[in-house]
């Protein structure tokens, strides 16, 4: 157990070592979530009502979840590097778990930044947004990371992975929304725990089968 | 007769299955009373049929991607794949003749509170994306790991989209509709089992037709590299 803590310590910092010298995911990142309100806001007809921008909320953030998703792999597939991450004599779903924490802190610096941003941009959130967000970002990179790394195996790669992501994106987007809109949202919260418990216990058990033959 | 259908297994199915079909076709025509939804109430025993024969196209499909992963079988990636593909036809034809019968009973081809209809479209959804990774990868053991965690991430998107869209129609539409209608009188249930039956004697043919057809393909390629 102590162990297997070490080896995702490590590799997280790998990742997270990584792009603080390359500098190539988190920025564009940013920039993405940013340029994805403003467009929302010229989307929006006026006065339209909170509601609508509450839902476009959710588009922003699992898009932009999607971008960060598409980098996540690169440095394994480009430089040969999932290689030497499959020798190391360390558990496979460790490599799950260090690169879902390294995509949660990306994603989260993101939302540290786009949240504040809406707030100004459309309305102010509530604690219940933030909850919805925080828990949602744990389903996003739970199932995102297997799916990444599917994709990076594929031809198609960079194109692929929205179509693999965004079916298993919807329930999620329906927790969000709920849980953004509604007055008692109790049941779309609980709902989006289940949904990251459900589905990082299949990811954190299949991903061994996608990186090995 | 039964050395017969030993030795041509797949030919006794297809007689099975224009049987069954044939037999509920006059059920449901002949037999079935018609009930205050008229005429257009009969869609009924083909839509959910064909639904639930979908739901159990995935299942198998599933459940033999599991198979792969934990006991390696070496068939049961193609088992696999074929099985969804047949889900995927007739999740289709779900969604098609569950447009048909939204039109004429609420009068809209398409309506987003229609529980089952709109899990479909996920599950459509879904599922082309599996044919699109599929078709993305070269063949080889790593496409057939890829396909089958994706083939598992689908069966436990059922339940959970279910419960989503459960939820979501609280919020999107306050009343739900239920789309079973009157309870059923027994001769109503009894043709509604032949006619499943049917679909699912349908699909199981078509899935070893298809897997058949396959797997006829894969020797004659081997065959052909052998004289090469």
């Amino acid at each position: 157990m102590r162990r297997y803590a070490a080896d995702v310590a490590v590799l997280v910092r790998k990742d997270l070592t990584l792009e603080l010298r390359a500098r190539d995911t988190l920025p564009a990142m940013l920039l993405f979530v940013l340029s994805a309100l403003v467009v929302f806001h010229f989307a929006l007809p006026a006065h339209s009502s909170d509601l609508a921008a509450k839902g476009l909320l959710w588009v922003a953030i699992v898009f932009t979840a999607i971008v960060g998703l598409t980098r996540a792999f690169v440095a394994e597939r480009e430089q040969r590097l999932i290689d030497g991450l499959l020798l190391a004599p360390c558990d496979r779903s460790a490599i799950w778990l260090a690169k879902s924490l390294a995509v949660l802190a990306f994603l989260g610096a993101a939302e540290v930044v786009a949240l504040p941003a809406y707030a100004a941009f459309f309305s102010g959130i509530g604690w219940s947004t933030v909850a919805a967000v925080a828990l949602a970002d744990l389903g996003i990179v739970a199932v995102g990371t297997v799916l990444a790394a599917i994709a990076a195996v594929s031809r198609a790669r960079e194109l692929i992975l929205p179509l693999l992501f965004l079916p298993l994106a919807i329930p999620v987007v329906v927790g969000g929304v709920g849980a953004s809109v509604v007055v008692s949202p109790g049941r779309y919260l609980g709902f989006l725990c289940l949904y990251d418990a459900v589905f990082a216990i299949i990811s954190w058990a299949s991903f061994e089968y996608v990186v090995t033959e | 007769m039964s050395t017969w259908s030993r030795n041509n297994p797949l030919t006794a199915l297809a007689v099975l299955t224009t049987a069954l079909l044939g037999a509920s076709v006059v059920l449901i025509f002949f037999y079935a009373p018609v009930d205050q939804d008229g005429l257009n109430q009969k869609i009924f025993y083909f839509h959910v049929p064909i639904a639930l024969t979908s739901y159990a196209c995935f299942g198998w499909g599933a459940l033999k991607a599991f198979l792969h992963l934990w006991k390696r079988l070496p068939s049961a990636d193609l088992e696999s794949y074929v099985a969804i593909h047949q889900g995927v036809i007739f999740g289709a034809m779900t969604l098609v003749t569950g447009s048909i019968w939204a039109k004429v009973r609420w009068n809209a081809w398409w309506v987003w509170g229609d529980e089952q209809l709109v899990l479909f479209l996920v599950l459509f959804l879904f599922y082309c994306a599996y044919f699109m990774l599929r078709f993305s990868v070269d063949p080889g053991p790593q496409r057939a790991n890829l396909s089958a965690v994706y083939a598992l991430f689908g069966v436990v998107l059922i339940p959970v989209s279910f419960l989503a869209i459960r939820l979501a129609n609280s919020y999107i539409h306050p009343t739900v509709f239920t789309s079973s209608g009157p309870q059923m009188a027994t001769s109503q249930f009894a043709t509604f089992c032949v006619a499943w039956a049917a679909m699912l004697s349908l699909a199981y043919f078509l899935y070893r037709f298809e897997l058949a057809g396959k797997r006829l393909d894969a020797n004659l390629r081997e065959l052909r590299e052998l004289i090469t």
